[in-house]
């Protein structure tokens, strides 16, 4: 966009001016915008700016209830207030809006005591988008019996679209649970690695075993499953599968099989 | 590494992952499951923000100044800060591929 | 009365905007309500709860698809993703209707989740309907396009809405959708007669109607100034501009639309009762067609 202010005809309001003017409550309202009787439209025009602004900060606050907890309505609400300028959403889609805060509140000054809002945040995203991924069904659980022991080995697994893998070094999974379910203990210091899987239509955080983590993390990145499992052994010769393996099937997070090739 | 020095712990690792996941709690999909609303709160939450083609008569749009106040539930979770330097993975590649361009 | 979902038309009954936390009572009994309303854009996901209970519901009864993201009436051409998916949903559920607003909301890139106001001029006229022309070519079939309620006017505006809309419809061929509450909004917001304006529409395009409840705010002088918030009852004057409406119109597919401070059931359910009762008092249901809607591009 150029930098100086479009040719327009005297009177004119192009959508332009009208946005710049909506998004900042400093700005005059653009000439050309009136009331019935032809006089300046004024308070008229806050409507809007109003309507743009309440409408996305309740969709922040719906987006993140978690961090909305965490820093209180009043903050949550002056948060907004500034991510909604620096960051009007892109699409139409407002079920995937904020897709930028989790790096804004790390950028943040006065936040920077609260170093976990970005992979709490990072969590929040993350679980939308399990609502909302495509449905594929799982496989049946007994294709893996079926299977030799070098050709299991040998296999990679076809993940859900639903699956997520959050790592964070805070304890990001716990932060959730303790604002979100009644009850919950209290966080303690220490990294977490939170798996969400969707089993049905509600997805599921779960914090991982810092094994299982690694078995599963080397599986989304495509390793076969024996590959998996031998990373996960450099950390703990004894590791098995049947706890990773467990958490995929009960989240009907395995679609297939595809062997190595 | 040979495949023998881990092949002992395979088939029983499955078969109690088979046992484990045919018991599952959660998982299968009854068709109330399905369609229902499942807890109270959790539906709308997942879900995010939807549209609106309605106004507001809230009135709130001056803020683009904030000042933190003590408030919300960041005050009874005292976590110490992260070593300086230490190594901050950050989330992985999966759940970053489908947001929004 | 009640058409099957595959019939690309809704019956001249009430309808309501669904929402998700609604669906139980819904399934369980819906009278008097016949058919549901959609946005869009909140069905875009790829997949979910979301998408199954509107396969569950499109079994049941009919659905309006009705937009609140395209910005037909943006200065920036249509956003080729956009059409795509509004296409796969149309495609997909193969719904009773379409409709969209006479608005803008994406400007450079940016969606404002607000409906903001056009100024009503040739060059607004022409762009419309060239966004519309684009828009049926695309989903295959006529939309119906919504009056706008109005908190300002455009010193550069040269036509009145109720002939603006009229042209629109003329040049694309797409009906026309009535919120009477709208109308009222507007009419109370700029001073106009409603009865007026209902009087200057096309009500022979009109493939739909809806209601919903406004807010009350005032403007520098003092002055009403109504917010269609959509979060309340519809108030006794709009239910008398819908009899208005629909002695001169004939029996239309009504929908209540309750957005913010969704309530419970039996409150909304009551709203369609009431719109049931507007609707039975009519001549015979058949002998004014919904012709605009049933058209197919």
């Amino acid at each position: 966009m150029s930098q100086t202010e479009p040719e327009t005809v005297p009177g004119t309001v192009d959508q332009t001016t009208f946005t710049e003017a909506m998004m900042d409550g400093a700005r005059n309202v653009p000439l050309g915008l009136v009331d019935h009787e032809g006089a300046a439209a004024g308070r008229r025009f806050s409507v809007y700016r109003n309507n743009v602004a309440v409408s996305l900060t309740e969709a922040m606050h719906s987006a993140f209830p978690v961090i909305a907890k965490l820093l209180g309505k009043k903050n949550m609400d002056g948060l907004s207030g500034i991510f909604l300028r620096a960051h009007p959403p892109n699409s139409p889609l407002m079920m995937f809006y904020g897709a930028e805060f989790p790096a804004f509140l790390e950028n943040m000054q006065q936040l920077s005591h609260l170093g976990y809002l970005g992979d709490v945040a990072r969590l929040e995203l993350a679980l939308r988008h399990a609502y909302h991924a495509a449905d594929v069904a799982p496989m049946d659980p007994m294709a893996l019996a079926g299977l030799s022991e070098p050709a299991l080995l040998d296999s990679r697994v076809v993940l859900a679209p639903a699956l997520q893998l959050i790592r964070s070094p805070w304890p990001i999974g716990s932060i959730w649970q303790f604002n979100t379910n009644a009850g919950a203990t209290k966080p303690q210091a220490g990294a977490e690695t939170v798996l969400i899987t969707r089993p049905d239509f509600d997805p599921i955080p779960q914090v991982l075993q810092p094994t299982d983590a690694i078995c599963i993390e080397a599986l989304i990145q495509g390793a076969s499953i024996g590959d998996a499992l031998e990373q996960a052994r450099t950390t703990d010769t004894e590791f098995d599968l049947s706890s990773p393996l467990t958490l995929l099937l009960q989240g009907g997070a395995i679609t297939g099989l595809e062997s190595k090739g | 590494m040979s495949k023998t020095s881990k092949s002992l712990a395979v088939a029983g690792a499955v078969a109690a992952a088979l046992t484990a996941a045919a018991t599952m709690p959660a998982a299968a999909g009854t068709k109330e499951k399905c369609y229902g609303v499942s807890l109270a709160g959790q539906n709308d939450c997942a879900a995010g923000p939807g549209t609106t083609c309605a106004g507001t008569s809230t009135v709130d749009y001056q803020g683009n100044a904030w000042t933190l106040v003590d408030a919300g539930t960041c005050a009874d979770i005292d976590l110490p800060a992260l070593a300086d330097g230490g190594e901050r993975k950050g989330s992985l590649e999966p759940q970053e591929r489908d947001l929004p361009a | 009365m009640l058409q099957s979902p595959s019939q690309t038309a809704l019956p001249n009954a009430p309808g309501v905007g669904y929402k998700p936390q609604h669906f139980a009572e819904i399934i369980d009994q819906a009278d008097p309500v016949q058919w549901l309303e959609i946005h869009a854009e909140n069905y875009m996901g790829d997949g979910g709860r979301p998408l199954a209970q509107l396969r569950h519901l499109a079994e049941s009864f009919p659905i309006s698809i009705h937009g609140v993201g395209l910005s037909i009436g943006g200065e920036s051409p249509l956003d080729p993703e956009h059409l795509a998916r509004l296409k796969r949903l149309v495609d997909w559920l193969n719904p009773a209707s379409f409709s969209e607003h006479l608005a803008w909301s994406t400007h450079d890139g940016h969606f404002y989740n607000d409906l903001l106001p056009l100024p009503y001029t040739d060059a607004t006229l022409n762009r419309v309907c060239t966004h519309i022309d684009q828009l049926q070519d695309t989903i295959g079939r006529k939309m119906l396009l919504e009056n706008p309620s109005s908190y300002l006017a455009f010193a550069e505006s040269t036509w009145s809405e109720p002939e603006f809309l009229a042209e629109i419809s003329r040049q694309t061929g797409c009906g026309l959708l009535l919120d009477v509450n709208n109308v009222f909004v507007s009419a109370t917001n700029l001073e106009f007669s409603p009865q007026g304006y209902i009087d200057a529409f096309a009500l022979d395009k009109v493939g739909e109607i809806h209601l919903g409840g406004h807010d009350e705010d005032e403007d520098d002088q003092g002055r009403p100034l109504l917010i269609d918030s959509h979060g309340r009852e519809v108030v006794d004057p709009v239910w008398a501009l819908l009899d208005y409406t629909l002695e001169r119109s004939g029996p239309k597919p009504v929908l209540i639309e309750w957005d913010n401070d969704v309530p419970d059931w039996p409150t909304l359910a009551a709203e369609a009762e009431r719109a049931a009762f507007a609707l039975k008092g009519l001549p015979s249901s058949g002998a004014v067609s919904t012709a605009a809607n049933r058209a197919t591009a």
